[in-house]
């Protein structure tokens, strides 16, 4: 048998350490327990020999636990001694009773081990020396960046130096690392040129519903178990939000929760949920809800492409005339009504005509989430939204659509209701206020030759940005200047590099690049210095998931090397530009890099996030709202995996109380506390997106896949990952398939007239002719290379729709050797 | 009939519901060498060497087979694909056999003729004994094991060697 043991773990004795770790990957958050413990012992198999208390001298029965090898993990701290670690769902938390999802399950095999599937992480700053990459102190990598950083300051002001910064929780983020970065791009440096995570603009995902009145999360998980109805719209939440769908809709779906729903509202008339899902694609979440739940209470709603504001619009029109609305509500607590129903008029035949549904599937999706129920009362709908919406045909306009149709029939502030966002990343935004006064098209400004100094700090604009291949191609062509004039300065100092560097940019047309990451990642094919970061579990960190649950991850481990937390590496920036001012007399530019004198990252949190609202700390944009203050380490560690919802409403003892749904009491977030209907009157494609639709056949859509965390920092070097998706899989018909003489695991070839790249076919039953979805934001095959540049009024790209066309490249016969291309359905 | 009420105790024991494949054929382990003690020395685990598991000849085509291995209580499919499969054995190289222990949560898989996968119906994992028991969907970290298999030509059977990944629910594959 093989050498590498796969058959036995070792199980963590009872006196192994055990912390806390919110999953470092989806917004779900699901708690976990880290064992951490001397390598050289190990529990024993009676249960009161192990720290689990479990029975493993005789096979466990079906959910007694998730513990498989990937759940485990042996770590070489500083002094070289080693540790086990074990990292399994917690059965207490809320969120997710003890489920793991394929992501969460993995985190402990993510930790860093010098041998282990993590060994490229990056352990020291890099630099570009001549053509590779070489290894350079900390003290001549922040030398190099703050004296170029000031260079430009200087003479050109902030306009000069360019940002792509992530702005979430979990790992990669963080409100002790969005703080740190915000403070120091926006506070010390002042500039506006600023994108954020995958956009290229530094905005919300969600501008409409705020200028509503309405933050994007807004209740809680709970919510979902009570609901009448969840109307969910462009999601796929088996697939990436999954312990969420798993432990909250499907015991409703299944009539599981009745109890809780007769006990939380009684009188009203109790049945299992039903579930609308509204996604132009057949997806996992569709299919195993109609296996669960039985095909009378599944109803998918397959629109065409891009026409979610039409639905919307006609469901809007069509309950307005029914009077399934609350008049009360409206007249009361909102402003706009009879506007927006104006504008956003629309019959139920056009309705149908425009998405390609049949006016009694909208009709029947309006019994079902509006019309008043037998008791009397009107239903308590859930409207659940992700990237279908976000990312979908004009951002604002349908959100404002969806938003609308919320208001008039009252499912928002009530329990069982609810219009959120279901997210990504978890969320930990902290920040002071960005200092333009109008966003700016960061890409394009890079496409155009502006800037000199680009940091891409825990982002990818390589996988994860709109029109990819335009940007890619200009930024590597700017890079390469700044290349060849760094291999040319042969022992040149620092401030000899920074001169040879900025005029490289200021005068040839070059761009410097620096980044803050885990791994190097594929940006490091055009970048010139690279700074080691640290995740969850090396760092203590805070997040919110999104139910606004704020939990505290342990820090457990060292990060490899020198690697340090993003708030600690924004401070090292802040101070290094303080004493280079200090240093020169400049006493006025100094004084704006004063306030890093961090030492942990603790020092970061009690700066940023508890400092919002409180006196003399100037404008904070906080997640946790003026009362987050009340949040310290110490009491969050106390409350453990099931920590607070945000906003804190008091602390009561050592026990923080929490808000579990918002707008109950029908204030909303508007100067006169009333919501806001906004019209969004249905205006078809883009022009831009509709000239790709008119010159190719196919609809590229895109979205991720359960087993794929975001751009796959980590999963790209896991086998289990890697050798099932070695490059972006693009589900398509069969029938089209075989038209273009493709077969399953054949590479394609994807373009359009804004780019090209390449996939993995994967021929799915279900697919639409004409439809095909490809794995968004992938190492190998960017979706984002074939998408137009066009966005919404506040730079928000429309991913999903991009049209293009499909020819056969070839055969890799290890693909179809060892790749399964079954239905990627519970079909 | 011994062999039925073999089948029915250890579905009973390890699932509690419905998910086991409507008419799989069962044919259970006699005379399974007791595991050993892991001799000083070795890497391997004492995996039982047992008899056959089934004459290839008796094994229906697409459908599983269920069979303990390495003791009783952990469950098992055989699986004859048709075509010749990686890691399959027997003369047309089709035969496969895995745990029936879902890696996630223990749950047990069934086998879906028609789509040739085994699936999970506690939290949809689906994995394809036709690719080494890669999860083809699903909440899983690892693959579904795969139960080694030796071909005896001699006599037309095959028989559980071993086990290549860790089973649901244990430290170790042996007890």
């Amino acid at each position: 048998m093989s050498t590498q043991i796969n058959d036995r773990i070792a199980l963590p004795p009872k006196n192994a350490q055990k912390t806390n770790m919110a999953c470092h990957f989806c917004i779900v958050g699901c708690g976990y327990h880290v064992y951490k413990w001397d390598h050289n012992t190990e529990g024993g198999r009676a249960p009161d020999q192990n720290a689990l208390g479990l029975d493993f001298r005789t096979q466990l029965p079906p959910m007694a636990v998730t513990l498989t090898r990937a759940m485990t993990n042996t770590i070489t701290d500083k002094s070289g001694k080693k540790w086990n670690i074990m990292i399994v769902p917690d059965t207490e938390c809320v969120v997710n009773s003890g489920l793991s999802s394929t992501r969460g399950g993995k985190m402990a095999s993510y930790m860093y081990t010098p041998d282990g599937i993590t060994r490229n992480r990056l352990s020291t700053p890099r630099i570009f020396k001549g053509d590779q990459w070489l290894v350079t102190g900390w003290d001549e990598a922040l030398a190099l960046y703050a004296g170029l950083t000031k260079k430009i300051l200087d003479n050109d002001g902030p306009n000069g130096l360019f940002y792509d910064v992530f702005d979430h929780g979990g790992a990669g983020g963080g409100f002790e690392n969005t703080w740190g970065t915000g403070k120091l791009i926006f506070t010390a440096l002042k500039t506006p040129m600023v994108r954020i995570h995958n956009r290229p603009a530094y905005n919300s995902e969600c501008h409409a519903t705020r200028d509503m009145g309405i933050g994007e999360l807004n209740n809680s998980y709970e919510d979902a178990q009570v609901t009448d109805c969840i109307m969910c719209v462009g999601a796929n939440p088996y697939e990436t939000q999954s312990n969420y769908f798993l432990n909250h809709w499907i015991p409703n779906l299944t009539g599981g929760t009745s109890d809780k729903k007769k006990k939380w509202f009684p009188g009203e008339t109790v049945a299992s949920a039903k579930l609308i899902v509204v996604d132009p694609r057949r997806t996992a979440t569709v299919a195993i809800s109609e296996q669960v739940a039985g095909k009378d209470n599944v109803l998918h709603l397959a629109i065409n492409p891009g026409t979610d504001t039409a639905l919307f619009n006609t469901l809007l029109t069509y309950v307005v005339a029914q009077g399934w609305i609350a008049k009360d509500f409206i007249a009361k607590h909102t402003v706009g009504f009879d506007e927006a129903v104006r504008a956003n008029k629309m019959s139920l035949e056009e309705g149908a005509k425009i998405t390609g549904l049949s006016v009694e599937q909208i009709k029947k999706a309006a019994e079902w989430a509006y019309k008043p129920k037998a008791s009397g009362h009107r239903p308590r709908t859930f409207h659940a939204y992700e990237k279908g919406i976000i990312w979908g045909n004009d951002n604002y306009r349908i959100q404002s659509a969806l938003v609308d149709l919320v208001l008039a029939t009252q499912n928002v502030g009530r329990r069982g209701t609810g219009v959120c966002r279901l997210g990504g990343h978890q969320e930990g935004y902290a920040r002071p206020p960005y200092p333009g006064d109008k966003l700016v098209y960061v890409d394009q400004e890079i496409i155009a030759g502006n800037g000199l100094m680009y940091t891409l700090w825990g982002t990818n604009p390589f996988q994860t940005t709109l029109n990819a291949e335009q940007h890619r191609l200009a930024l590597r062509r700017r890079a390469q200047i700044v290349k060849d004039a760094m291999s040319r300065a042969r022992g040149a100092s620092v401030p000899q590099l920074v001169d040879v560097i900025y005029n490289a940019c200021k005068y040839q047309g070059g761009l410097f690049v620096a980044a803050m990451n885990l791994y190097p990642t594929t940006i490091d094919e055009d970048c010139h210095l690279l700074f080691p970061a640290a995740h969850p579990g090396e760092m203590n960190l805070t997040s919110m998931n999104g139910e606004r649950r704020l939990r505290l991850s342990e820090k457990f481990m060292d990060p490899p090397g020198s690697a340090k937390p993003d708030c600690l590496i924004a401070a090292d920036i802040a101070n290094t530009l303080k004493a280079m001012y200090q240093k020169e007399g400049n006493a006025a530019m100094a004084k704006r890099f004063e306030g890093f004198d961090w030492k942990t990252e603790e020092d970061a949190f009690n700066d940023g996030f508890r400092r919002a609202g409180r006196p003399g700390a100037g404008h904070i944009n906080s997640q946790g709202g003026d009362t987050g203050y009340l949040a310290t380490y110490d009491l969050l560690r106390k409350a453990g995996n099931n920590g607070v919802q945000l906003p804190i409403k008091e602390v009561k003892g050592d026990k923080l109380i929490g808000t579990e749904m918002i707008y109950a009491d029908n204030k909303f977030d508007t100067k006169d506390g009333k919501a806001r209907f906004l019209p969004a009157p249905w205006t078809g494609l883009p022009p831009m997106v509709e000239a790709q639709k008119a010159k190719h056949k196919f609809w590229i859509n895109s979205g991720r896949a359960n087993e794929v965390w975001q751009t796959a920092y980590h999963d790209q070097y896991n086998s289990f990952v890697r050798d099932r998706i070695p490059l972006a899989f693009l589900e398509m018909n069969p029938d089209d398939a075989k038209s273009l003489g493709v077969s399953a695991g054949d590479v394609v070839e994807v373009w359009n007239d804004h780019g090209s790249t390449y996939a993995m076919a994967y021929p799915i039953n279900s697919m639409k002719s004409g439809h095909t979805f490809m794995l968004f934001g992938y190492v190998k095959g960017v979706h984002g290379d074939v998408v137009t540049p066009w966005t919404d009024r506040n730079y928000v790209p429309y991913y999903k729709g991009t049209w293009g066309s499909i020819r056969r490249v070839g055969t890799v016969d290890d693909y179809k050797r060892t790749i399964s291309f079954k239905d990627r359905r519970f079909a | 009939m011994e062999d039925v009420k073999i089948s029915r105790r250890f579905f009973l024991k390890s699932s509690g519901t419905a998910a086991a494949a409507a008419g799989a054929t069962v044919i259970p382990i006699r005379d399974a060498n007791a595991a050993a003690a892991a001799p000083v020395g070795a890497v391997n685990l004492p995996y039982p060497k047992t008899t056959a598991i089934a004459a290839v000849k008796s094994m229906p085509l697409n459908e599983a087979v269920s069979f303990t291995y390495p003791d009783d209580s952990s469950a098992c499919i055989a699986i004859r694909m048709g075509t010749p499969v990686p890691g399959g054995v027997g003369p047309n190289r089709d035969i496969v056999a895995y745990s029936s222990f879902c890696t996630h949560m223990g749950c047990p898989v069934s086998y879906d003729p028609a789509n040739k996968v085994l699936k999970c119906g506690c939290h949809y994992s689906v994995f394809d004994p036709e690719h080494g028991g890669q999860m083809v969907l699903g909440q899983a970290t690892e693959n579904l094991p795969r139960i080694l298999l030796e071909y005896d030509a001699k006599t037309d059977s095959v028989r559980a060697v071993g086990v290549d990944g860790l089973i649901y629910g244990r430290q170790s594959n042996i007890l």
